[in-house]
């Protein structure tokens, strides 16, 4: 079975490139009403949009201080407690094809592939939490599964106490469940999911969810709970591919290892 | 004569690639739903019209286009199309007497057919729930056959006038 073995993905990539094209194609017209659309922009809008942003840039710069640190006190105290930590990720920006495979699946088309290093269980987020995981690279394109995806499930921890369960796809582009939890789990409505780092595919610690709604089954073992994607799934079209090393390291390392490899766009 | 033909081809290439255009166009969520197999429709007209130069293997290679174009498992629509390509060659001279209307019965149990088929391939291998509008598309299919019929035919004349 194709799905299981990997004998004709170079089949696939031959013919992508050929098809590479169509999709381009198709994506055009969304492209081209939007630049037309930007260019269109009065000077107003664009000033106003340039003051909320310097303001936004601002607070977040200070924000960024303080993160930096704080991660440079959590390593501090991680090697106290002979503990090992993990080193930064490093993005690739990818733009979003306006193409859609098939109404039942959530599977988007993103403009980078194998020949900018893109490679098939690479995380995907974009600004506000994980989007979604690559499952096929191909060379001009590859494809990414959404966490909403029936398929999908990808595993988290309540951000307020810890408490680890899986996040499956429904189905529908706003909605997460989470069917593992018992009636008697701490969790409540507003909770941040992120992730758990479990599974190796997912880099820890990036927020996934929010908690939407917690309804006990008396006579069921398992509550039914679900949460809102905190990825704007259906509206960012700018997307970034991650590459996080999995595998912690060691302490005692050099000073300028403890550094985050620094994000290049 | 020779002219002639390169003509037809060219009006067959550029009506499967629109298709395939219009089956992955980006639509409303709704929309998508109800958006049929444009390649198969046209394929069917095309096998229908010139079966002696549509074959089962034009369309197998068509499916495989297809299916990497929509990121299925590779050979899935292949089968299907062939299949379908393989009964529209067998019964190609009687269809073509029918009138339009018994055509498009025809043509609807051709894409209730191939959904059959992917929806049985695609349940070996996810877990996607299928619920009645999984099937809708074959109903608009069969709704826009006669549309697609004078349209191709129109443009086949055209190709072997000029």
């Amino acid at each position: 079975m194709e799905h299981r073995s990997s004998r004709l993905d170079n089949v696939r990539s031959l013919l992508s490139v050929f098809v590479y094209p169509v999709q381009l194609l198709v994506s055009l017209p969304i492209e081209l009403t939007e630049k037309a659309f930007n260019t269109v922009l009065s000077y107003s809008d664009l000033k106003d949009e340039n003051t909320s942003l310097r303001r936004k840039q601002l607070v977040d710069s200070i924000k960024l201080l303080k993160y930096e640190a704080l991660e440079n006190e959590n390593i501090r105290l991680r090697a106290l407690l002979e503990n090992s930590f993990k080193l930064g990720e490093q993005v690739l920006v990818a733009e979003l094809l306006s193409v859609n495979l098939v109404p039942y699946e959530h599977v988007v088309v993103v403009n980078k592939g194998s020949r900018f290093g893109v490679s098939i269980h690479q995380p995907v987020m974009d600004a506000n939490g994980i989007v979604g995981q690559v499952i096929r690279s191909l060379p001009l394109s590859s494809e990414v599964m959404l966490i909403t995806d029936p398929n999908h499930a990808i595993p988290v921890q309540v951000n307020r106490n810890g408490l680890r369960t899986i996040a499956i796809g429904s189905g529908k582009l706003d909605r997460l469940n989470l069917p593992f939890l018992p009636n008697n789990a701490d969790i409540l409505p507003g909770d941040l999911l992120v992730t758990s780092g479990l599974g190796g595919t997912f880099p820890q610690g990036y927020p996934v969810a929010i908690v939407k709604e917690f309804s006990v089954r008396p006579n069921k073992p398992f509550a039914d709970i679900y949460a809102i994607p905190k990825a704007q799934l259906d509206k960012s079209r700018e997307l970034l591919i991650v590459w996080s090393d999995p595998t912690p390291v060691p302490l005692m390392l050099p000073e300028e290892s403890l550094k985050d490899v620094d994000a290049n766009e | 004569m020779l002219t002639n033909k390169k003509q037809n081809i060219h009006g067959y290439f550029l009506t499967l690639l629109l298709a395939m255009c219009l089956k992955v166009l980006p639509l409303p969520d709704y929309l998508s739903r109800l958006n049929p197999d444009w390649v198969l429709l046209i394929l069917i007209y095309w096998t229908l019209a010139v079966p002696e130069r549509m074959g089962v293997f034009n369309a197998w290679c068509v499916g495989i286009i297809v299916d990497v174009l929509t990121g299925r498992l590779l050979g899935q629509q292949a089968l299907v199309y062939a299949l379908v390509s393989y009964t529209c060659l067998k019964f190609h001279k009687r269809l073509r007497q029918y009138p339009l209307l018994q055509q498009s019965l025809f043509v609807f149990f051709s894409l209730l057919f191939a959904q059959v088929l992917i929806f049985w391939i695609e349940r070996i291998e996810s877990t996607t729930e299928f619920t009645l509008i999984f099937w809708l598309p074959v109903l608009v299919g069969t709704v826009l056959w006669p549309m697609i019929y004078v349209v191709l035919r129109f443009i086949r004349i055209l190709g072997q006038t000029r």
